[in-house]
């Protein structure tokens, strides 16, 4: 089962990174709305500082959405969303394995990108380091919960406003947890009860949002 | 709850009878009591000491917000009933309340607009209350849009069942990370009622008027199960007469021909 488990990692990993272009696109969407406020709201340093954290944090959780159509509908559009299903892997632990995939990545990717940005948006240097641990803390919990609501909106009509009227909801407490974290390292009143509550998110997450994910998929396959 | 009980509901001819004879006596409840109330609210009750006449919004706001979260409550109930017992009744009572619930949700929103504007002066607040009412109204709409979202409707109705559930669960993690969120982003908000004990005078409309809403909701759901009941025997028997064949139609047209009107 382990070595199923790891095998439908793998691939997943394997594809998005041949691919290439999901991981770009996600880049692309991050870097480019984070660029986009500077213009919207004026290049004053103080006016960018104080926005920052959410404007990183909303990006972030933007560019999430943007991708996670792809996490069931290529399986599922071309059967192997079935074999998957007939394998002896439970479909939770398949559910499990996907997003793990989605994760590596999406969020370990924005993650990384995120101090560039940090700069265009004149963060305060010393929440930079909050901002990484945030974001790989934080997006586990976008890319399981956006797993659930992709698995629900399979074979929908108009699939992806569908997905994000269903996530955006859903994406408030881990939004509120990250970019308040971020805030208070700026503020320099340490970020740890914020940081705790999002690692408490992600981890309430873990097992929940396979196990729906995985009754969705079943009556999609039905 | 026991299995047989729930499986003695899940006729459609006896719930077709039974709603039928329990229709008249609902609308007529909750149009005596709601009339009731709104005497007991805008006309007996006591205009606040503070907030003068503007407090009797408080007598629709209120029993909406209550409202909504408690259709939310029975929107999930029911879609858990439909998935473990695949009970048609409660699937179909799901999908009918919703909309109703969406519908208080946007009155308690609306009304709570209407009422910030002369006590605290500005339309919207991010208040936590409002917040996470809006929140809730996005999880209806979300259910909503994703229970009409599949041409099959079988389909729908069991991928908001599993929605509902999701949304109950996070319901409360989003009322406590908005309360959060709030108490970080704003530390003395404008105006807020520090919760005086409410006089008895103003409390028993508000009582009455929500005994009126929920007995509303109640005329409300029987009717939209009604109609959805019939919906799907009308379709039903449409796709009857579609998979009839086409040569089988026409002998039979011609060995009957069409009666002068």
């Amino acid at each position: 089962m382990a070595a199923a488990f790891v095998g439908l990692f793998c691939r997943d990993l394997r594809l998005a990174l041949r691919h290439g272009g999901d991981t770009g696109l996600v880049l692309a969407f991050f870097v480019l709305s984070v660029v986009l406020f500077p213009f919207g709201v004026g290049p004053e340093p103080e006016v960018l500082a104080r926005l920052a954290p959410g404007v990183l944090w909303v990006s972030a959780l933007l560019a999430a959405l943007l991708s996670l159509d792809r996490l069931f509908l290529p399986d599922y559009e071309d059967g192997g969303l079935d074999l998957i299903a007939l394998s002896p892997l439970p479909l939770e632990l398949a559910a499990l394995a996907k997003c793990a995939a989605h994760w590596i990545s999406t969020g370990v990717p924005l993650a990384l990108v995120s101090p560039a940005l940090a700069f265009v948006v004149d963060l305060e240097p010393r929440a930079i380091g909050t901002l990484i641990v945030s974001l790989l803390v934080g997006t586990p919990a976008l890319s399981l919960i956006g797993g659930v609501a992709a698995a629900l909106t399979l074979g929908a009509r108009r699939q992806g406003v569908l997905l994000s009227l269903l996530v955006l909801p859903l994406y408030v407490p881990p939004l509120v947890f990250g970019a308040g974290a971020v805030e208070a390292s700026a503020l320099g009143t340490g970020p740890r009860a914020e940081l705790l509550l999002l690692g408490a998110l992600t981890l309430a997450a873990l097992p929940l949002c396979p196990w729906a994910a995985a009754a969705a998929l079943r009556q999609a396959l039905e | 709850m026991s299995g047989q009980m729930l499986s003695r509901f899940a006729n459609p001819a006896r719930f077709m009878r039974l709603s039928a004879a329990l229709l008249p006596w609902c609308a007529g409840a909750s149009l005596a009591t709601i009339a009731a109330g709104l005497y007991l609210g805008l006309i007996v009750a006591p205009p606040d000491y503070q907030q003068g006449e503007a407090v009797r919004i408080m007598y629709i706001h209120v029993p909406a917000a209550w409202m909504a979260l408690n259709v939310y409550l029975f929107v999930a109930v029911a879609s858990g009933i439909a998935l473990v017992w695949r009970h048609p009744l409660a699937e179909i009572a799901a999908r009918s309340a919703a909309p109703i619930g969406a519908a208080f949700t946007f009155v308690c929103l609306t009304t709570g607009s209407l009422w910030g504007r002369p006590m605290w002066g500005t339309w919207w607040v991010w208040d936590a209350r409002l917040t996470s009412v809006l929140v809730l109204f996005f999880l209806y709409l979300g259910y909503i849009a994703l229970v009409n979202g599949f041409d099959d409707p079988g389909r729908g109705g069991r991928a908001g069942s599993i929605l509902a559930l999701v949304g109950v669960v996070n319901l409360p993690i989003i009322k406590f990370s908005v309360d959060w969120w709030n108490t970080l982003h704003q530390p003395a908000s404008v105006l807020r009622f520090g919760k005086p004990t409410i006089a008895l005078s103003m409390l028993l409309p508000l009582l009455v008027m929500a005994l009126g809403f929920t007995l509303l909701f109640a005329a409300l759901l029987l009717v939209r199960m009604r109609t959805e009941l019939n919906e799907r025997k009308i379709r039903a028997l449409r796709l009857n007469r579609m998979v009839v064949p086409a040569p089988a139609r026409s002998q039979r047209e011609r060995a009957e021909p069409a009666q002068p009107a």
